[in-house]
């Protein structure tokens, strides 16, 4: 970890907020796969695991006011953002108690009472649904922010140059946050992206743009931070660039033949931000194990009783389908 | 009364809106300063500022995508997209964000913005500015699609189509921007999903809408001298359809043409005659006839141009053939 968390004004508490809201994406999505296989959770499954600090450090920096727009990659960022994991859980399972009953299934979730406004099956969409997020921010709730979550593969659609320029001209309260995971499916950022990189793309559209680890959660959050306070500010969008890395396949089922075995395992034994966390609090805010145990056990409980809410819930049938399709 | 034009209608309605609610906002090229292209916002910048009156960058996706996403928040956009035909740069926005939205957040999340275009031929403009797409639209469940013929229709719909908590397309006719209507001075609005009868008859019903209206109704006039009387049916808005009239119209008339400017394979025309043949069938006493364009890019030279659409002559035609059987 490069950053001191006294230096960027959070607690011991905010670190284990923060830590407890990463274990949960994991634990969550850990989960999400084993009843996958089971044929329970139904879907195209694309994991979040191996990401949780660039989620987790965007989101401490907003309030439940704030707007986010996602991508199909979401649990991480609907969790961050403070979605409760149960109707989550049964959204996955399609069931009627599920977030949106049944009828979005994991790409497509939502949850604007918390201000997670969407999860997008088609990438890149997040980008301009944040812009607009943004535009209402500034001509109707002054103060509240938006963020865009793309990936790498999003980061290459026509969307960005037309948004941020946009946003860029209009001082849009927004910020354009890049995961780059470094694969596009199957396909690298080195054999797709002009310097093998965005965050430089930035300047070109005025506007400030930075590359920050993204498995680093205390990098993410200061840059997070700094970027929210611009747009608050009034002072227009930033871009962040998450270096990050994807421990499972593009989906469930990935064949992964596009990597190797070794880079995976490497990047899992050097870049795992739970790991990472739990060494910076045990030795800079004195965390036992003890109280890890008691988090990790706490974080377990709260996503066996998602299953178990999701499992209770009764599967979205046809009969309702026609409803709701004009408000 | 008073005697406007359709372009006078669309901003009028802007305004009186924007005015009504500071939700409202107008964004896209070139809206602001000269009014848009055909005029259709002129004015609006004076009196409500840029804030509100919104000139974009030359960026369909970002002008349909942000309306969409400030929409999603509880903001009223008016996006205007210059020409129909620019659809295809940000047709995912219309496809996936602002069709879905409402539905698979079940009913969480609503797009109430408006999305106004013009589309059709007339001005020599060739192939990809001269196109009639209501189709694409109407095949996509979630939208609601608007085609108004006349300055007043225009007025009114537009202000409901503002109202509306869903995401509308708004198709105006570049031929139409000029012609002149009544127009109330009161404040008025049209109910979406209802048609309107703008000629009564007896003999032949020609469903249509948009600026073949008036076509049909210079038709019908000279179908008169020939002692048919023909009935024109503008269905205003596509969807929804109002089915009821043309359920009333063509159980008087028995005799249906189904007129109007975009292709006619896999145009809207089918649907309706799909429609009419599942229920009315028994009703019909000669087969369903479609007048409308022709099945190529729109050519630019001025007779193909014309030819490749519904002409008063080709509703004439068609009129006394689907007639000569015997009217009643």
């Amino acid at each position: 970890m490069s950053k001191d968390h006294k230096a960027l004004g959070l607690t011991r508490d905010d670190l284990i907020k923060m830590y407890r809201t990463m274990y949960l994406i994991r634990e969550f999505e850990e989960n999400a796969v084993a009843y996958f296989k089971q044929g329970i959770v139904i879907g195209n499954m694309h994991m979040y695991v191996g990401e949780e600090a660039t989620a987790t450090g965007i989101c401490y920096a907003l309030t439940k006011e704030d707007y986010v727009a996602s991508t199909h990659r979401c649990d991480g960022h609907l969790i961050a953002k403070g979605v409760d994991t149960k109707p989550m859980m049964a959204e996955l399972m399609g069931r009627e108690n599920g977030i949106c009953g049944g009828r979005a299934g994991k790409m497509h979730q939502s949850c604007p009472e918390v201000g997670f406004m969407a999860a997008n099956g088609v990438v890149g969409a997040s980008i301009s649904q944040a812009t607009g997020h943004a535009l209402y921010c500034q001509m109707y709730a002054p103060g509240r922010v938006a963020v865009a979550f793309f990936g790498d593969g999003g980061g290459n659609q026509g969307a960005f140059l037309e948004c941020v320029n946009m946003a860029s001209v209009w001082k849009l309260p927004a910020i354009y946050v890049c995961e780059n995971n470094h694969y596009a499916i199957s396909t690298s950022v080195e054999s797709s992206t002009a310097l093998g990189h965005f965050w430089q793309r930035a300047e070109g559209l005025g506007i400030p743009g930075v590359l920050v680890n993204g498995n680093d959660v205390l990098e993410v959050y200061a840059a997070a931070k700094e970027a929210v306070e611009r747009a608050r500010r009034g002072e227009g969008p930033s871009f962040i660039e998450c270096d990050t890395y994807r421990f499972r396949g593009h989906h469930e089922g990935d064949e992964q033949t596009y990597r190797s075995k070794e880079e995976v395992q490497y990047m899992k034994d050097h870049n795992n931000c739970l790991i990472t966390m739990k060494k910076y609090m045990t030795e800079n805010v004195g965390w036992t194990e003890e109280e890890d145990a008691a988090l990790i056990k706490s974080v377990q409980d709260q996503v066996a009783e998602s299953v178990a809410y999701g499992m209770a819930g009764k599967p979205m049938s046809a009969e309702d389908m026609e409803s709701k399709l004009f408000a | 009364m008073q005697r406007i034009m359709y372009r006078e209608a669309i901003a009028s309605a802007l305004a009186e809106e924007m005015r009504r609610d500071e939700k409202v906002l107008v964004m896209g090229e070139d809206v602001a300063i000269t009014g848009g292209v055909y005029k259709a916002t002129k004015g609006l910048l004076d009196e409500f500022g840029p804030q509100r009156v919104r000139n974009t960058p030359l960026s369909e996706l970002a002008i349909a995508g942000t309306a969409a996403g400030a929409a999603m928040c509880g903001a009223r956009p008016v996006a205007e997209i210059m020409h129909v035909d620019f659809i295809g740069c940000c047709f995912d926005i219309v496809l996936s964000t602002m069709a879905k939205m409402h539905y698979k957040t079940n009913g969480q999340i609503s797009v109430p913005m408006v999305l106004r275009t013009q589309q059709g031929r007339g001005r020599s403009n060739g192939c990809t500015q001269s196109q009639s797409l209501e189709s694409l639209f109407t095949a996509i469940p979630g939208l609601k699609v608007v085609i108004p013929s006349t300055p007043y229709d225009a007025k009114g719909l537009l202000k409901t189509a503002i109202r509306d908590n869903n995401p509308v397309i708004f198709l105006e006719h570049k031929g139409l921007y000029q012609t002149k209507g009544e127009v109330p001075e009161q404040e008025y609005l049209i109910p979406l999903g209802k048609a309107d009868v703008k000629r009564f008859g007896k003999d032949v019903t020609i469903i249509t809408y948009s600026k073949t209206v008036l076509m049909a109704l210079d038709a019908a006039k000279q179908l008169e001298a020939e002692g048919i009387d023909a009935e024109v049916l503008d269905l205003r808005t596509l969807v929804p359809l109002d089915f009821e009239a043309i359920r009333e119209s063509v159980t008087k008339t028995g005799r249906v043409i189904i007129a109007h400017e975009a292709s006619e394979f896999s145009g809207f025309g089918a649907e309706v005659a799909a429609e009419i043949a599942d229920k009315l069938f028994d009703e019909l006493d000669a087969p369903i006839v479609r007048v409308c364009g022709s099945n190529i890019p729109v050519p630019n030279a001025t007779e193909p141009e014309l030819e490749s659409a519904p002409t008063v002559a080709k509703l004439v035609a068609a009129a006394k053939r689907v007639c000569e059987g015997g009217i009643h």
